[in-house]
């Protein structure tokens, strides 16, 4: 029944009208043969009667409205999946683009999946040891958690993702298996290089699958890589029983894509010209993180977004932070003064941590710890905006005990080097370290009896 | 045969049927083959316009859509607690007993349990005269709860008819009823009710009870009343869904219906698992005993999740007219209207504020005043508390979803940023916060806890609000050039914030603390500001007060003092003045 139909009715950035079609439906994919030669793919977002709109993901270039001809394929934007897909590099849309062949399918997929049942889901409880000692001490990472990293233009978050993907991979759990899922929406060719290098050099690079939409490739494409890479994520983590960490970069890029194609058809718009769908499509896919019950894989979602003008209340990471299990956010100040990795604790959470950590997990100390570490460093603050006032000489000697505090906080515990890989024991360790600069009165964030047992060790 | 009509056009979640259907305003509508529930939104007589509760992929112009004949409803009848359910009322369980791990399209469930035997008590015997809202049947529906079957609003006769007490499903008649119009009426377990209409009631009693929460800054800074309305505002990680967590857990309210909308998926997960654990103080049985998760989280359909705080609502009140106090927390309201300015979206409706729709105010209204402390048709009192977070964008309060519902609730507990950052939790600011209800409370206050308790509370506000405005100085010139008078003010008011604002929800004694104890720390705290303030009168500097650790013991009381030994509080009071005595002596 495969109908062409022969030129369109009207072109409109990415979105194309088509009149006199039948038996069209919601969300279907279509095939395009542009001018004989050139093949596309669109899908139809809006369909009245005999007239369907369609969204292009390779754009809209060359397309006029007689010499295209297209096909309604009759299923829903879908995928193949095998196993084999580990090691192999894919188009935005899920296309082998490294020359060694077409996938064997084991399985096809719809890419935009279902809600995973809240009743068969398993609370996340494991967590990642990262090496890192922000965010092993302070955000821990837990197996099945989405975590998104908060960064800026120019900030490292891509070497700290990569080194996330290091020690993580390479870490204590080396008998199960381990897969690292990478989408890159819209992300600058170096970037993309830069983790395929990082791959190769970790040896981790048979374990990756890549899906990559470069800064160049069409706009739309980008629309439906993250739900291509969470589909083979969810196939690997719930029916092959892999652990899948993955990674989304940048969903800034995502987001604006969205606007771009929602503005095109003359959507109302919400905030900042973003469509008023903006969380439920977020959400659709940071949701896909998870574990289910009964099932031994797991997803784990580490998103990059870099936030516009580093504005932590612009939509995208505002949305992001509602959504995720918590955030890791990067600080330019930090970065400034050559501190990596430059996690600005205060604002960064793990909201997964605390089932996570403590005795039988990490050690009985570790939340509280956490806690006084965060309390003491918010008062570092204060010290810090008094003695830019009033000067440092001028500081009460508690005051002047909590900026060395704060001094070597930084240095010594959020700083650490892009290859150094410290032990929970050593995190921990150096927690207490740091503390005992404060006297002993100022931890009051600190059970009495772990008090006692840890800082006068 | 209900009427029909076909599909003209699709976008996303929302579908057109062209021409006069003859459809119903919010008639519940069966979309397509698959038969997924629609809602009819707008009607004109040449388009009707549908919302449809599921993922709409893969629907055909063309395809039937099928009325139902009533409104979206939901089912009232024994099994609604211990349950968990979608945003229309299907419960999640079954769904994935059916379907798996994953919530495929129009799985069709029944909402409740319909083959379980229930023990019935029978209350009404023949010849009764009934009335709507009437019990008719008790029912142990789990360890905590009694439910107890009602006549339907509207409906009353005399009594032709009753089944013995014994083991019935809710679909069995349990009783004829004969109206005074001649007519004869079978009545089952089984209600329905339509989700958007209030249930009626007698007539509503002004706020007089507080619901105790055992939180210390709510019970004694901020109270609620039962039948109250709160909103919880605060952007994210500041702990508005921790703070909700915690009263399901320790509030003294019946009947708890967790309304989880457009939240996390793990979320739910943890009140269910953590649920199921965790011991209700009172009663000794498992918190899910009292206890209805309504579940639709970020990724479910969009329509469903505008449904999901309807539904919860609707189910509070069947249990409110039974005599039941309920509580509900809604996480987050926010969700709620940002599903709203979704569809109105979709309709390509006049935005009005930051796109959200002009009728925003008015449903936030609707829904928030279908909270209160009632008298029910049946002569028993009951009340719905409504505890709704607001996810503020970019955490500002002035966007316009806080902004509406500061307007139609009287509890506001603002959730501070800087405060969650230096992880001082809850994370309440007691200068933006505030509670209306706290003057109708002060009677309960007076007669069930101390004459002094309101006193107390506003002396530790006063000295809060003294903080404040030293530490504007403080931030200017330091807090060593202050005089002792008012050192010793801020000492107290770290006293107040780390020993008695601050709550850890993780300890086992400070999660949850008696209004009893809460008083009596408010006691020593003040004690203890009283003989400071005899020292530092005598021109002992605050460097020697501080010398002594009074101030870190009174703090760690929380921690130090367990619930179920309350006469070690005492031992403070002594403490104080040999504190006093010691500085005498050494000074002197």
């Amino acid at each position: 029944m495969s109908i062409e139909y022969l030129g369109l009715s009207s072109i409109n950035g990415p979105l194309i009208a088509l009149e006199g079609v039948q038996d069209a439906f919601f969300d279907e994919i279509v095939e395009f043969v542009v001018d004989k030669n050139e093949h596309k793919m669109g899908r139809i977002v809006e369909v009245y009667e005999d007239k369907a709109v369609i969204q292009v993901f390779e754009g809209t270039e060359k397309m006029s409205l007689i010499n295209t001809h297209t096909r309604l394929t009759g299923h829903p934007m879908e995928i193949a999946l095998s196993p084999e897909m580990l090691g192999r590099t894919f188009n935005g849309i899920g296309e082998p683009i490294d020359d060694l062949g077409p996938i064997n399918a084991d399985k096809i997929r719809d890419v935009n999946g279902l809600p995973l049942n809240p009743v068969r889901r398993e609370y996340p409880r494991n967590y990642i040891r990262t090496g890192i000692s922000a965010i092993d001490g302070l955000t821990t990472l837990i197996r099945g958690q989405k975590l998104p990293i908060f960064s800026g233009n120019g900030l490292p978050h891509d070497q700290l993702a990569a080194q996330i993907v290091k020690q993580a991979s390479l870490g204590d759990n080396s008998d199960e298996e381990f897969a690292i899922v990478f989408a890159a929406m819209g992300v600058k060719h170096d970037v993309a290089d830069f983790f395929r290098r990082t791959f190769e050099e970790s040896g981790v690079a048979d374990h990756v699958a890549m899906f990559l939409n470069m800064a160049n490739d069409p706009v739309v494409e980008r629309l439906i890589t993250p739900k291509v890479a969470l589909t083979l994520a969810e196939y690997l983590a719930f029916e092959k029983n892999m652990h899948i960490l993955v990674i989304l970069t940048d969903m800034t890029s995502f987001a604006e894509a969205m606007r771009e194609v929602s503005s095109s058809k003359g959507e109302i718009p919400s905030r900042k010209g973003f469509p008023g769908y903006l969380y439920s499509e977020l959400a659709t896919i940071y949701e896909r993180a998870g574990i289910v019950q009964g099932v031994n894989g797991s997803v784990t979602q580490l998103p990059i977004l870099t936030m516009p003008n580093d504005d932590i209340t612009h939509p995208i990471p505002d949305l992001t932070g509602y959504i995720t299990e918590g955030q890791i956010v990067l600080d330019r100040n930090l970065h400034g003064q050559s501190i990596y990795p430059p996690i600005s604790i205060l604002p960064s959470l793990s909201r997964l941590m605390k089932d996570g950590i403590g005795a039988g997990y990490t050690r009985d100390d570790h939340q509280d710890l956490a806690n006084q570490l965060f309390s003491a460093y918010a008062k570092v603050g204060e010290a810090r905006n008094l003695a830019s006032v009033i000067g440092e000489d001028e500081l009460s000697d508690l005051d002047k005990k909590y900026l060395e505090f704060g001094k070597e906080f930084e240095k010594r515990y959020i700083g650490q080097g892009p290859n150094e890989n410290r032990s929970i024991q050593e995190t921990l360790d150096l927690g207490w370290d740091l503390l005992r600069i404060l006297p002993k009165e100022e931890l009051d964030r600190v059970d009495t009896k772990i008090l006692e047992q840890y800082y006068s060790r | 045969m209900h009427k029909t009509g076909s599909i003209y056009g699709i976008n996303g979640p929302v579908i057109y049927l062209k021409g006069n259907t003859g459809f119903m305003m919010s008639e519940m509508v069966y979309v397509g083959e698959e038969k997924l529930v629609g809602e009819v939104i707008s009607l004109d007589k040449d388009m009707t316009t549908i919302q449809v509760y599921e993922e709409t992929s893969g629907l055909r112009p063309g395809e039937i859509v099928e009325a139902s004949g009533s409104p979206v409803s939901v089912t009232l009848a024994p099994g609604i607690i211990d349950n968990i359910f979608d945003g229309i009322e299907r419960p999640l369980e079954r769904i994935a007993d059916t379907g798996g791990a994953f919530i495929t399209r129009g799985v069709s469930v029944d909402s409740l349990d319909r083959d379980k035997l229930w023990d019935t008590h029978m209350t009404v015997s023949v010849g009764s005269e009934l009335h709507g809202g009437d019990i008719i049947a008790e029912v142990p529906e789990t360890r905590a709860i009694v439910h107890k079957c009602m006549v339907p609003p509207g409906m009353c006769g005399t009594v032709t008819d009753v089944v013995p007490d014994g083991q019935y499903t809710i679909d069995e008649v349990l009783l004829t009823l004969k109206t005074p119009e001649g007519e004869t009426k079978k009545l089952t377990m089984t209600q329905k009710w339509p989700i958007r209409t209030a249930r009626p009631t007698s007539h509503r009693f002004p706020a007089s009870v507080p619901l105790v929460t055992g939180q210390r800054i709510l019970d004694t800074m901020f109270p609620i009343a039962k039948g109250g309305t709160a909103a919880i505002p605060g952007g994210f990680g500041t702990g508005k869904t921790m703070t909700q967590h915690q009263i399901a857990k320790w509030s003294d309210a019946d009947i708890i219906i967790y309304i989880g909308c457009g939240e996390r998926g793990n979320e739910m997960t943890q009140v269910l698992e953590e649920f199921s654990q965790l011991v209700d103080p009172k009663s000794g049985n498992p918190l899910m005993d009292r206890t209805t998760l309504i579940a639709n989280t970020s990724n479910m359909p969009v329509a469903a999740r505008e449904a999901s705080i309807y539904t919860g609502l609707t189910l509070a009140e069947y249990y409110r007219d039974m005599g039941y106090d309920v509580a509900i927390m809604a996480d987050s309201t926010s969700r709620w209207a940002e599903a709203l300015r979704e569809l109105s979206g979709r309709l390509e409706e006049m935005p009005a504020e930051e796109g959200f729709p002009a009728y925003l105010a008015s449903r936030l209204s609707a829904f928030y005043e279908r909270a209160g402390m009632m008298h029910n048709l049946n002569g028993t009192d009951g009340s719905v508390t409504i505890i709704g977070a607001v996810s503020p964008q970019g955490g500002d309060f002035s966007e316009p979803v806080t902004q509406n519902t500061k307007r139609f609730v009287r509890c506001f507990w603002g959730l501070d940023k800087s405060l969650a950052y230096s992880r001082h939790f809850p994370a309440i600011h007691w200068l933006t916060s505030y509670s209306e209800y706290l003057t109708d409370l002060a009677a309960w206050y007076h007669d069930n806890v101390s004459p002094k308790f309101v006193d107390y509370r506003n002396r530790l506000m006063a000295l809060l609000n003294q903080e404040s405005s030293l530490m504007e100085i403080v931030k200017l010139i330091g807090s060593d050039v202050l005089p002792d008078d008012q050192k010793l003010v801020l000492e107290i008011a770290r006293v107040i914030r780390l020993g008695f604002l601050q709550q850890n929800a993780f300890h086992k004694d400070d999660t949850c603390v008696s209004l009893q104890k809460q008083y009596k720390m408010m006691e020593i705290i003040l004690y203890l500001y009283k003989r400071c303030r005899e020292l530092i009168a005598m021109n002992m500097p605050m460097s020697v007060l501080k010398e002594e650790n009074i101030f870190e013991r009174v703090i760690a009381i929380k921690y130090d003092v367990p619930n179920d030994n309350m006469q070690l509080l005492d031992q403070y009071m002594v403490d104080i003045d040999n504190f006093h005595n010691t500085i005498m002596e050494k000074n002197a």
